[in-house]
This record gives structure tokens, C-alpha cells and sequence, in this order.
């Protein structure tokens, strides 16, 4: 992997917030460093609360790094990119616009043409045929979810950042979803950074998998799924992958209990 | 069975209530409180004078300028104090100081300055219906949901096209739930306010049939007709709910 050419470059990077007492800093990230390649669909996972997300903001221009190097396609990132559509867990699909609308949304400086061809396309591609002219409050929380990844294909996006997108969803749904995500990446060629606590999940979807230790978050470890798609999820190879994470996040499955989880 | 309580129900109270009342009326021997069947004859007594429709166009006539103005104020005026932070600073205190003085209280002042003519209630409504109008927009956008203004910025929406496409939007149930209760006040007001400012009305029709002669079957009469084209007023204010743009805001019924 050639790390000086990634499209997704963190460097040393810290995050601290105030606390509640005044002068009082709360680290949230210390010393992160990833590195996403173009096309490549990459996983952070890590326990609840331990700045993931906060990460993911970083990256996509939510938030800005306290100190360090973020850099995305090779330019310091400065505010969020229509280049690059964040994929939000509680659903940033627009209530007042109709599903074609909201798929529309990223494309109104398009010609009309263009971008009726680009909404019908995706509203097809993520299975919401039928639905055009549907609100999202008609539709189920998967649907929804699908009609916000569809609005960033649509926009022409390279990169998807996903936060915990399926986090709301029913198992199956999720399921269905995970299933659907990887079809489409596969048919678009788009780079995935995904943050999720679902080890499952995080197993099931990517090519590399960046787990994150507990507050202060850093890498803990990488680790890299070879396995073949669509995956067997009772195959040795992704029990081994799985079991090596539950490892590095201190949890022993065959053990049934918690271990440390320092 | 559920549409036909939902009939016989209201009817029930109602049948109930004017007969408590007829029986009440009947009771106390009072010459000068009418009973129900009275109060129907003033009504007929009012509209065969050419009274009623003049006054209720008289009232409704206020109340549209007086509300209308203060829609046109309230709603640019909350959303600039709900997204730009030095306006809300310059501006919010002044109005959390003017807004719980009565309309009532303003009555002297309009007098003063506009004289007994149509401005003076046109005002008061004003007064009393911009203040709900300008907070509850001005709520709205302060409680917007951050996800719909990240994923705009996300798609390099910025400026007026941001307000336009997103803000408004997203804050328009509120804003209209705003303008609902500002209306209830509106309609409130343009009585208290004929009372006092003007000559014609249903306000001033209560108070001159008390004053010139106590015809209270026609001071009943006239608060009957305010409450009727109250509940029409708020019914049709309603129908803004209903459209699909903003039906999301309203929870799930």
C-alpha cells in the first residue's frame, strides 16, 4: 500500500473538546493515523463513545482536528465537499422533498435532462422504483436510508462517509442493506470509509477493518479482510477475522465473558 | 359505531348545554340574561338590520390586515433572530421585554397615536400576533434538526440558497403551528380593541347593545357569532398543516 498516494490521510492527528470544568480539555482522538485508498472500503470500528464518529466528522469537514494532518486527495481538508457525502445515522433525508427531489437535491445546478436521467438511475439502482413521488415519512427506516445513500451516488460523490448508517435499522433490514451497499459499491467504484460498533458489520463489508481503542481513541490495530464477496458468514476465514477483532477489543466470544477491556 | 360517536357526542354536549341554560335562565326569573332561543332571535334581529355581516366584515376586515402584516414581519424577522446570532443578541431581550405586555395595555397608546379609526386595532393586532409569529420562527430554526444543515452544507449549499431550500423548509411546521395560535390571538384582540377604538365590529357591538339600552340577547348574540367564525378561522388556518411539504412536522395522527 502506497501511503503517500492514499486519498484518505490522517496524520497524527488529536481531538480534544473543552470539558465541563473551565480550561479543562477532553481528549477525544490521540495520535490517529489512517490511510484510505481509492476504491477501497474501509471500516473503522471501536467501542461506544470512543470518538469514531468524531473522526468521521474530522474527515468529512464536520469538525476540524484539534492538531495534525488530515488530508483528502491530497488537499487539507477545509468544510465538507459535495465531492465527498456523509451518510448520516439518523437519516439526512429532507422531510419536505419527495424522494426524487431529495435524490435530485446535489444536482440542481445540472441540467434538467441530466439530472432526471441520474435520479431515475439511482432511485432504480437502490430498488425505490415506484416511490418517486413518495415523502419519506410514507417510506420504512431502510428505505430512508437507502434514498440518502442514492442522493450521494446521485451528486456523483467519490467518496461515501458512513456513520453507522444502518445503526437504526431492524437486523434483517440491516442485513438486506449491508448486501445492497456492496452491490453498489462494486457497480460504482466509490471509496467507503464506514464507521460502525458492529464488529459483524464491519467484517461482513470491508476490505480493511481499522479498529479504535477506548477514549483516547487511536488506532489499535488493522486488519485486513481477503476474503471474497458476497461473503460466507460461516466460513473459517471471517469467524477468524471476527475473532481476531472481538481479540483486539478485549472481548474473548468463546470464552462468553468480558476480558479487560483495557 | 366510532363515526357515529363522533356525531352524537358533540351534539349530546351541546343539547345538554342549552338546556342547562334555558333551565337556568328560567330559574333565576332574569329579564336581562337572554336564554338560547333569545340570543337565535337577536342574531335574526341583527342580520335583518344588515348589522351582523357589517360587523363581522368590519372585525375580519382588521383582523387580516392586523395578522397579515404581522405574518409578513414575524417570519423574515424569527428567521434572520433564529440563524444569525448578533441579531438575536441585538434584538431577543427587547422582545422577551415587549412581548408579555398585553395588547390590551397598548390600547391608550394607539389611541394616541392613531386616533378612533381602523389603524389603531389594525395596530394592537399587529402587536399581539407578531410576537408568537417572530419567536415561534425564530424557535424553529434554533431547533432545527443539525443533520438537514450538514447534509446540505455537504452538497455546497450556502447563502440564500440555504435558507430557501433548507432553513425555511425544514422550520416551516413550527412557523405555522406559530401563526395558528397568533391568529387565536389576533381574533381575541380585534374585540377587546372594538371596544374601545372604533365604532363597528363585534366588539363594539357588544358593548354598545349593553350600553344603549342592555340588549344582552344581543351581547350573547354577538359572542356567539366570535366563537363560531373563531373555530372557522382555526379550522381553515389548519388546512396549512395539512399540506405535504410540511405534514412530517406534525407527528404521526
Amino acid at each position: 500500500m502506497d501511503k503517500d498516494k492514499s486519498l484518505i490521510h490522517v496524520r497524527d492527528c488529536w481531538k480534544s473538546f473543552p470539558g465541563k470544568k473551565a480550561g479543562e480539555q477532553v481528549h477525544v482522538l490521540e495520535r490517529v493515523n489512517l490511510d484510505v485508498q481509492a476504491g477501497e472500503f474501509v471500516c473503522v470500528v471501536g467501542p461506544s463513545g470512543c470518538g469514531k464518529s468524531t473522526l468521521l466528522n474530522i474527515i468529512g469537514g464536520f469538525f476540524k482536528e484539534s492538531q495534525g494532518e488530515v488530508k483528502v486527495a491530497g488537499e487539507p481538508v477545509n468544510g465538507p465537499d459535495p465531492r465527498r457525502i456523509f451518510v448520516f445515522q439518523e437519516n439526512g433525508v429532507f422531510p419536505w422533498l419527495t424522494i426524487e427531489e431529495n435524490i435530485g437535491f446535489g444536482l440542481m445546478s445540472r441540467p434538467a435532462k441530466e439530472r432526471e436521467e441520474r435520479v431515475t438511475h439511482y432511485i432504480g439502482m437502490v430498488g425505490l422504483t415506484g416511490f418517486e413521488k413518495s415523502y419519506p415519512r410514507e417510506l420504512s427506516g431502510g428505505m430512508r436510508q437507502r434514498v440518502e445513500i442514492a442522493r450521494a451516488l446521485a451528486a456523483n460523490a467519490d467518496v461515501l462517509y458512513m456513520d453507522e448508517p444502518f445503526g437504526a435499522l431492524d437486523f434483517i433490514t440491516r442485513l438486506k442493506m449491508r448486501a445492497d451497499l456492496i452491490r453498489i459499491w462494486q457497480a460504482e467504484k466509490k471509496t467507503v470509509l464506514f464507521v460502525t460498533h458492529d464488529i459483524e458489520e464491519a467484517v461482513q463489508l470491508a476490505d480493511r477493518v481499522v479498529v479504535m481503542s477506548k477514549r483516547p481513541a487511536t488506532v489499535a490495530e488493522e486488519v485486513r479482510i481477503d476474503l471474497p464477496r458476497p461473503r460466507d458468514l460461516d466460513s473459517p476465514g471471517y469467524l477468524a477475522a471476527r475473532d481476531r477483532i472481538f481479540a483486539i477489543m478485549g472481548m474473548d466470544v468463546h470464552g462468553g465473558g468480558m476480558g479487560d477491556l483495557k | 359505531m366510532k363515526h357515529f360517536s363522533a356525531v352524537f357526542l358533540p351534539l349530546a354536549t351541546a343539547v345538554i348545554f342549552l338546556i342547562v341554560w334555558h333551565s337556568l335562565v328560567r330559574l333565576s326569573g332574569s329579564d336581562l340574561f337572554p336564554t338560547p332561543m333569545e340570543v337565535v332571535g337577536g342574531i335574526r334581529e341583527l342580520f335583518e338590520k344588515g348589522l351582523l355581516l357589517k360587523y363581522i366584515v368590519a372585525s375580519l376586515f382588521r383582523v387580516s390586515w392586523g395578522f397579515g402584516l404581522a405574518v409578513l414581519v414575524g417570519v423574515p424577522l424569527g428567521l434572520i433572530l433564529g440563524w444569525f446570532k448578533p441579531a438575536f443578541q441585538a434584538l431577543n431581550p427587547m422582545i422577551q421585554i415587549l412581548r408579555p405586555i398585553s395588547p390590551i395595555a397598548w390600547i391608550p397608546v394607539a389611541i394616541l397615536w392613531f386616533g378612533i379609526d381602523d389603524t389603531a386595532p389594525i395596530f394592537l393586532i399587529f402587536l399581539a400576533s407578531v410576537f408568537p409569529i417572530t419567536v415561534s420562527s425564530m424557535a424553529a430554526v434554533q431547533n432545527m434538526q443539525l443533520v438537514y444543515l450538514r447534509a446540505a452544507q455537504n452538497f455546497g449549499i450556502k447563502g440564500p440558497q440555504l435558507f430557501r431550500r433548507v432553513i425555511l423548509p425544514a422550520a416551516l411546521p413550527q412557523i405555522i403551528t406559530g401563526i395558528r395560535i397568533a391568529l387565536g390571538i389576533a381574533w381575541l384582540v380585534v374585540v377587546a380593541a372594538e371596544m374601545i377604538a372604533v365604532n363597528s365590529g363585534l366588539g363594539y357591538l357588544i358593548i354598545d347593545a349593553r350600553n344603549a339600552g342592555k340588549r344582552y340577547d344581543l351581547v350573547v348574540a354577538g359572542m356567539v357569532m366570535i366563537g363560531l367564525i373563531g373555530l372557522v378561522l382555526d379550522l381553515l388556518i389548519r388546512q396549512l398543516e395539512k399540506f405535504d411539504e410540511v405534514k412530517w412536522g406534525y407527528g404521526q395522527r
